[in-house]
């Protein structure tokens, strides 16, 4: 389980980061003089119009990329300052994905894309499988650990990708438009799951959206305008 | 009718504007196909080079003689009587100095070659006077002709290329003695040229071959007298000889280097083609499967089945010459009289020739790597008039 | 090894265009392997001399003949363990074109000189009593189909051009890989007396091989010999059997470079299409390789990734395509029995396997490289 002993732990620390991309000759400011604080065991929605950088921030929790200026720090380390080989192995150890289009690999049936984290760790053969086997089960996929994902349903699929994301029992779990490709009911399931996560595993979850009824189940949501913060009141 | 062709016209352009696209793959295939026909014209040139030395080496009114059950010159003996009684027979063509014909007689001696710097066997020809003659393409073209009578040797243009030490003005080891290259000359691109002459007579002494030839060289009247002197001869009691025309005995003699030389050619060029094949097929799946979403919406839009067959193959096809040209390109440019010598079994001594790419061996090539591109563009042209179109449009 | 189901997968990604591939892979490595019997064929032959055996023939050309006189003296050469000869008989079995070497020989000496010629004792034994005897080497006698007991004429034209008989008394095979078992010897005594008869060529040999005590002395000994007969009537050659050989060969033509520069041209075309290949499927997974790295695989672990499926690819197509080439030159000499020896050695077989990997590693190179370079945002976004 992670490090953490009590729920007010600041899990996530970002501080005056800004982010900026070079677009031919012009340069994009994406994220403007950031800052925000997540506690351990929160379930956090970044909401905001398409283009207010809220992928991008997440990128930078995430360690998919680093900040132009300012700092990020993750359980009291600073990954803005680690190279691209120490994030690689700290995203591993650390890191939860799961993605708006599942982003499953097609050649792996359902419990070996699960397994894809597990192989980057020191365990033996029995203790992935075991792993594999609760994750799956913790998403109610047990029986469709052999189908490949062109077999599955939207649904399912993504499922099998929050199952890739918890099966290595990460800090963080990150989470980009996650129902956006994913109709009510089954956009519902995957809500329901994220939110028993949260609340009977202590995950912490970060959830980049456009529905408010997703961020509706989400413990506090923070809104994202051309690259500034705007908090709202807790739920 | 004019439809069908203007639909397959501009499939085939749409085609052909996609493939800065695709280049890598595209150029992969035109190279591979490249490569096969670079290898199979290139080793088919060997024999055709070969082939082509014991071909000019012959004209049609000229006769071989040599022991009757003799294959080869070497296996061959007559007496000086017997080669007077042939030189005599009608038929043999004369001239101001006597009949034309050359009593001859060889002997292989060891010379270093240059692109091995190991020994060879190096044929030495002892020649009659009328030998010019009846070799009628005989040139001197350095130095001058051996002294008869004399210890000294003319060196054949092909021999003088292929092995160390054989410039004019130089010496040859002829037995315990060095004896003087006076001249070099050419024989029409001829067997001769990969040959040391001197005079019979001088090379009988030095080999203690007392008066005794191997063969009998002979020009006739014309290429229709060779019958009556073949019958003069094979029914003459004194004699017991075998008579062929030059051109008979050559390719005889060229026969197994050939047959050799074009069943190992045609055994990889077939293995390399077949490997093209998968290449290309490669090639032109990846193709109909890029523009799945184009071909669909040109059948939508009310193209034929067939034209679009018919153009994919074209298409296919057009590449697989492309590639079949710069191969054959490339061989003629790189082997087309590369100078090289071989073993021929039955003189048992070094035969020199140049690769010969000749026009139907590129002609062969270009044939070649058309099938390729056809049998290569088939299958995936038929996978792609088949597509289900409502299917291919929603590919992204 | 754990990420064999990722790679494999990818491979199987679009069965069709990796089944293309492995194809034409493997017909290279058949080619190779084909091409590699065939070397051997032509210019192989080295690896079944004996380091310690050289052969003597006449100085000018191997076409001369040699007194059978020199034998006693060469015998007295200090170094030299054992003599004996051979001659080129140079007859013709029905057709020039079933061309296969028949020799005279003295049968004791010429066993004791050659172990690797394996006769069974009784077949010797029947060797020795019978004066027109002949041993045959086993490709000759399955190209003609001969049993023991056989009589085969051959024509001679060198030999006074009549036609000599044989008794087949023996069927000899070679104990090392390679030995030529194509040509026929039969007995010199016979072969001297019917010479004498006809007062044609008395007392001449072709070569001698001589068995030296110490392979380290050979071109010591080689000098002696050669010396030994300077200045006189036929001065002769001395040369290890190797050099013999390899001369021998080279007679050919450079058949070493030919084949090496057709299988140059074969595997230079077999990098593009199999590079082209790889590059596509990279290509095609931009965004898949984003999603690994964000799971947390490093740069390098992605790299050896894209090697390790297009190492996989060569290294099955290549072992495939070598085996189908072993047991096509297993399956016997393409052009019955006229090649001395055909077959595929093994060392070609490892330096083919060989090949593969390498070639698996130079064609996964730049698509492994820009899987490796990949940022992982830009290519999470392309998936």
């Amino acid at each position: 389980m992670s490090d953490q002993s009590s729920k007010n732990d600041t899990l996530v620390r970002v501080d005056g980061v800004e982010k900026m991309f070079r677009r031919g000759s012009e340069d994009i400011h994406v994220l403007a003089n950031l800052s925000l604080q997540v506690p351990a065991g929160e379930f956090l929605a970044l909401m905001g119009p398409s283009g207010s950088g809220k992928s991008t921030l997440l990128n930078l929790i995430g360690g998919l990329d680093r900040p132009t200026k300012g700092t990020v720090q993750i359980a009291g380390e600073r990954i803005d300052a680690l190279s691209d080989h120490q994030l690689a192995a700290w995203r591993a150890r650390h890191i939860g994905f799961v993605f708006q289009l599942y982003n499953l690999m097609p050649v792996l049936t359902a419990e070996l894309n699960v397994e894809l984290p597990l192989l980057l760790t020191s365990l033996s053969k029995a203790e992935r499988r075991k792993h594999v086997a609760t994750a799956l089960a913790m998403v109610g996929l047990s029986h469709r650990a052999n189908h490949y994902p062109r077999t599955l349903s939207g649904g399912e699929q993504q499922r099998v990708g929050i199952a890739r994301g918890i099966v290595t029992d990460p800090t963080l779990l990150l989470c980009d438009e996650p129902t956006g490709d994913l109709d009510g009911k089954a956009g519902d399931e995957i809500l329901n799951l994220l939110q028993a996560l949260n609340r009977e595993h202590g995950k912490t979850i970060i959830m980049v959206t456009h529905d408010p009824h997703a961020s509706a189940r989400a413990s506090r949501t923070v809104h994202l305008t051309k690259g500034q913060l705007t908090t709202e009141a807790l739920q | 009718m004019f439809n069908w062709i203007s639909q397959i016209a501009s499939i085939t352009k749409f085609g052909l504007l996609s493939i800065p696209q695709r280049r890598g793959a595209v150029a992969a295939t035109v190279i591979g196909i490249a490569g096969v026909v670079l290898v199979f014209v290139g080793v088919l040139s060997i024999a055709a080079g070969f082939r082509r030395v014991m071909q000019s080496s012959a004209a049609p009114d000229s006769a071989i003689v040599l022991r009757s059950g003799a294959d080869s010159e070497m296996v061959s003996g007559f007496g000086r009587n017997e080669t007077r009684l042939i030189a005599d027979v009608p038929g043999v063509a004369r001239n101001a100095q006597g009949p034309l014909a050359s009593a001859e007689l060889f002997v292989i001696i060891n010379l270093p070659k240059r692109s091995t710097g190991t020994d060879a066997n190096v044929p030495l020809r002892g020649v009659e006077s009328a030998a010019t003659a009846v070799r009628d393409r005989f040139q001197i073209v350095q130095g001058r002709m051996f002294g008869w009578g004399k210890n000294e040797v003319v060196v054949g243009a092909g021999a003088a290329k292929e092995f160390a030490g054989l410039e004019v003005g130089g010496t040859v080891k002829v037995g315990s003695d060095d004896w003087p290259i006076v001249g070099l000359f050419t024989c029409g691109d001829g067997l001769a040229e990969s040959e040391i002459w001197t005079d019979a007579k001088i090379l009988q002494g030095a080999y203690h071959r007392g008066d005794s030839f191997q063969s009998m060289y002979v020009r006739l009247d014309s290429a229709g007298a060779f019958d009556r002197f073949k019958d003069a001869l094979t029914t003459n009691p004194q004699l017991s000889v075998s008579v062929q025309r030059q051109a008979d005995f050559y390719a005889t003699q060229s026969e197994r280097v050939t047959q050799l030389v074009t069943t190992l050619g045609l055994l990889i060029t077939s293995l390399m083609a077949v490997g093209a094949v998968f290449g290309a097929l490669n090639t032109m799946y990846s193709a109909v499967a890029a523009r799945t979403r184009e071909i669909a919406t040109l059948r939508a839009l009310g193209f034929g089945s067939g034209a679009i067959v018919l153009a994919l193959m074209i298409e296919s096809s057009a590449l697989a010459m492309i590639g079949g040209t710069l191969g054959g390109l490339v061989a003629f440019v790189g082997f087309n009289n590369f100078h090289a010598a071989t073993l021929n079994w039955q003189s048992f001594s070094q035969v020199t020739f140049a690769f010969a790419v000749t026009p139907l061996l590129l002609l062969l090539g270009v044939i070649l790597a058309t099938g390729i591109g056809l049998i290569g563009g088939l299958l995936p042209a038929i996978r792609a008039a088949r597509l289900p179109i409502a299917a291919a449009l929603r590919e992204l | 090894m754990k990420f064999f189901h990722l790679i494999w997968g990818n491979l199987l990604r679009r069965k069709l265009r990796t089944a293309l591939t492995l194809l034409s892979i493997l017909v290279a490595f058949v080619l190779f392997g084909v091409l590699c019997a065939v070397k051997e064929a032509l210019a192989g032959g080295i690896a079944v001399v004996g380091a310690n055996r050289l052969i003597v023939r006449h100085k000018v050309s191997l076409i001369q003949l040699l007194p059978e006189t020199y034998k006693a003296r060469m015998e007295k050469i200090p170094g030299v363990a054992a003599v004996t000869h051979q001659t080129w008989f140079g007859g013709i079995y029905q057709d020039p074109k079933n061309f296969f070497m028949q020799n005279p020989v003295i049968p004791d000496e010429f066993l004791a000189m050659f172990p690797e010629i394996v006769l069974p004792p009784e077949q010797l034994k029947a060797w020795k009593e019978t004066r027109t005897g002949a041993i045959v080497g086993r490709k000759t006698a399955e190209r003609f189909h001969w049993k023991i007991g056989d009589k085969i004429p051959i024509k001679s034209p060198i030999w006074m051009q009549k036609t000599w008989e044989f008794d087949i008394v023996g069927i000899f095979d070679g104990s090392t890989k390679g030995w030529d078992t194509t040509p026929l010897y039969f007995r010199y005594d016979y072969f001297d007396e019917v010479r004498k008869g006809q007062n044609f060529g008395t007392g001449l040999v072709g070569w001698y091989t001589i068995q030296i005590q110490d392979p380290a002395q050979a071109a010591v000994v080689a000098q002696r010999i050669d010396d030994e007969f300077a200045n006189s009537t036929a001065e002769t050659r001395t040369e290890p059997q190797g050099a013999f050989v390899q001369a021998f060969a080279n007679q050919t033509g450079n058949i070493v470079l030919i084949v090496s520069g057709i299988l140059g041209a074969v595997f230079f075309t077999i990098l593009l299409v199999t590079g082209s290949t790889m590059s596509q499927a990279v290509r095609e997974r931009i965004g898949e390789i984003g999603v690994l790295k964000a799971i947390g695989f490093t740069n390098g672990q992605v790299l050896a990734l894209v090697l390790a499926e297009s190492c996989l690819l060569t290294v099955i197509g290549g072992g495939l395509g070598l085996s189908f080439a072993y047991l096509a030159t297993a399956a016997g000499d393409p052009t019955h029995g006229m090649l001395p020896r055909y077959f595929l050695p093994a060392g070609d077989l490892w330096l083919g396997l060989a090949i593969s990997v390498i070639l698996g590693l130079l064609t996964g190179f730049f698509p492994a490289l820009q899987a490796m370079r990949l940022q992982v945002a830009e290519a999470l976004r392309r998936m």
